[in-house]
């Protein structure tokens, strides 16, 4: 482990502990926050008794699996087109830089009346929440691919399909990596949110029928389990993109 | 002795039924349109040239004078804005000929890629068989040092390394030309002579015309047969000057008396050019 993880780890513990005193001390009161080392425990309890968990996981890892393929296969693609067309970038331009300053939630009352209370209004909003970090990420890493390459493509004969298959895909790779970082974030911040308002399934319709019973053990340990599976699904990307960058770059 | 995997002659027609004048250049030139707040640029021609079947010639020029361009238009990458460009007494003017083969001067290789599977890439999307593909791969990594490094990354490899691996890309495909812009530009000068005579060994070996654009005029002086030194912009002809070097040369050269008399010459043409492109008087 590097120096720099070891830090990483230590303030992570620290906070953890840190909190767990300021609760085990009364100073935050148990009826806002439980110490950590129960959360935990409470975790472990609803795991092993709760008869929805799992039913609940699935559903909601479903949805996301289907928002962040969306956004990511779509925003690849739409990225594509708008480097192409490069009118169509600077028209576009404006919206994108804009799109995450816009609360996307305001458009959860259009996709219910379009696509009804269900998984697929929440599929779609987990996707729009995602999509413009992915077609941003996408022009960019494009933009980044050096000229040379593109030349060895013309040099090479190879068509717009290929050149984009086998020169532009994985040259721009390490950034793309970036947006789908992005791109997952977005899109689990968008499907727990959305059930989290209004959905009759999934782990954010339990941590906010947890939150409205004032049953702390079930909110914090669901809450627990959300921010772990965030940083375990960020952590494994990070990874990912290092080990590229790695490959890629001679520093 | 190993027969090269590098020259064509099993599929060259007969030599002597080809014409000596390998690539000619009519009455290049080439204008780059007006741009935002900028004029068009005219940045090359009239030109005029014709290269012989297997020569080495080397190209000179100011900073700015359109050496890339030019060789970008034989390339067939840009289309000039008049004059034509004929190989075999074929008009290819604007069309990426199969039987040319260009090295960079930017670092071109794949980063995805390992040093066998770079070199493989054009040979793979010809659709070549397997076993050729092994066979001449192979054999261009052996000629040019590369064997240890098949199953490095670019990544792993020095600037000298990656330049090399580009160039054994190329000549897989055993082209018939090759055209070099400035593939040493980024190198030190221990290597760059270094990599000047693996480049007289491969043209040797493939007896393939070869065209090389460099600022370097020890370099031109030393790898060349004749030396084609060019105008500030926009680029012209304005003196080719033959080396009468034997083609069996190597860097010995630089201590010939007559090796320093010809750069002398060649900076003698170009000095005023540089001085026009670099705006002092």
């Amino acid at each position: 482990m590097t120096r720099v993880r070891v830090i990483q780890l230590a303030v992570v513990c620290g906070a953890i502990l840190v909190l767990e005193l300021l609760c085990r001390l009364g100073i935050i009161d148990r009826f806002t926050m439980i110490p950590p080392s129960e959360m935990l425990t409470a975790l472990g309890h609803v795991v092993a008794t709760a008869s929805w968990f799992w039913g609940d996981v699935r559903y909601t890892l479903g949805n996301l699996v289907a928002a962040i393929a969306l956004s990511v296969v779509g925003g690849f693609l739409v990225g594509l087109a708008v480097h192409a067309v490069p009118r169509l970038r600077r028209a576009l331009d404006p919206i994108f830089t804009s799109y995450y300053s816009v609360p996307t939630f305001v458009l959860y009352p259009l996709l219910i009346v379009v696509f009804g209370i269900g998984p697929t209004s929440l599929i779609v909003l987990g996707a729009l929440f995602g999509i413009v970090a992915m077609i941003v990420a996408t022009v960019t890493a494009i933009d980044r691919v050096p000229p040379v390459l593109l030349k060895v493509a013309r040099v090479s004969r190879l068509g717009r399909l290929r050149t984009a298959l086998l020169m532009k895909l994985p040259a721009a790779s390490p950034h793309l990596v970036t947006g789908l970082r992005l791109a997952v974030a977005y899109s689990v911040i968008g499907i727990i949110a959305g059930e989290f308002i209004l959905s009759t399934e999934g782990i954010g319709r339990r941590v906010a029928l947890a939150y409205n019973n004032f049953d702390n053990q079930t909110m914090y340990a669901l809450l627990v389990l959300i921010l772990g599976f965030a940083i375990v699904v960020n952590a494994a990307l990070g990874s990912f993109e290092q080990a590229l960058h790695r490959r890629w770059y001679r520093s | 002795m190993i027969k090269s995997a590098l020259t064509r002659e099993a599929a060259a027609p007969d030599a002597g039924a080809l014409p000596d004048i390998h690539l000619a250049l009519r009455g290049i030139s080439h204008t780059y349109p007006a741009r935002a707040g900028q004029g068009p640029v005219a940045a090359l021609g009239p030109l005029d040239f014709e290269f012989r079947r297997g020569e080495f010639v080397a190209v000179v020029g100011p900073s700015g004078c359109g050496k890339s361009t030019l060789l970008e238009i034989i390339a067939g990458l840009v289309r000039p804005s008049a004059g034509a460009v004929e190989m075999d007494e074929r008009a290819i003017t604007g069309t990426v000929a199969d039987e040319i083969g260009v090295v960079f001067q930017e670092d071109a290789t794949f980063a995805w890629l390992n040093v066998w599977d770079n070199v493989a890439f054009g040979l793979r999307r010809a659709g070549t068989e397997q076993a050729e593909i092994v066979r001449r791969v192979d054999y261009a990594l052996a000629f040019m040092g590369l064997t240890d490094f098949r199953r490095a990354y670019p990544a792993q490899l020095s600037g000298g390394m990656r330049q090399r691996v580009c160039i054994a890309r190329t000549l897989v495909l055993r082209p018939r030309l090759i055209l070099l812009d400035e593939p040493f530009g980024a190198l030190d000068q221990q290597t760059r002579l270094l990599m000047g005579e693996e480049l007289l060994r491969l043209w040797r070996e493939t007896a393939a015309t070869v065209m090389l654009i460099t600022h370097a005029l020890d370099e031109a002086a030393l790898l060349s047969d004749r030396v084609a030194v060019m105008s500030a912009r926009p680029g012209r002809l304005i003196e080719v000057v033959a080396t009468g070097w034997p083609r069996e040369r190597d860097s010995a050269l630089v201590a010939d008396p007559a090796f320093g008399a010809l750069t002398a010459r060649l900076w003698a043409l170009l000095r005023d050019e540089s001085r026009k492109a670099l705006g002092v008087s």
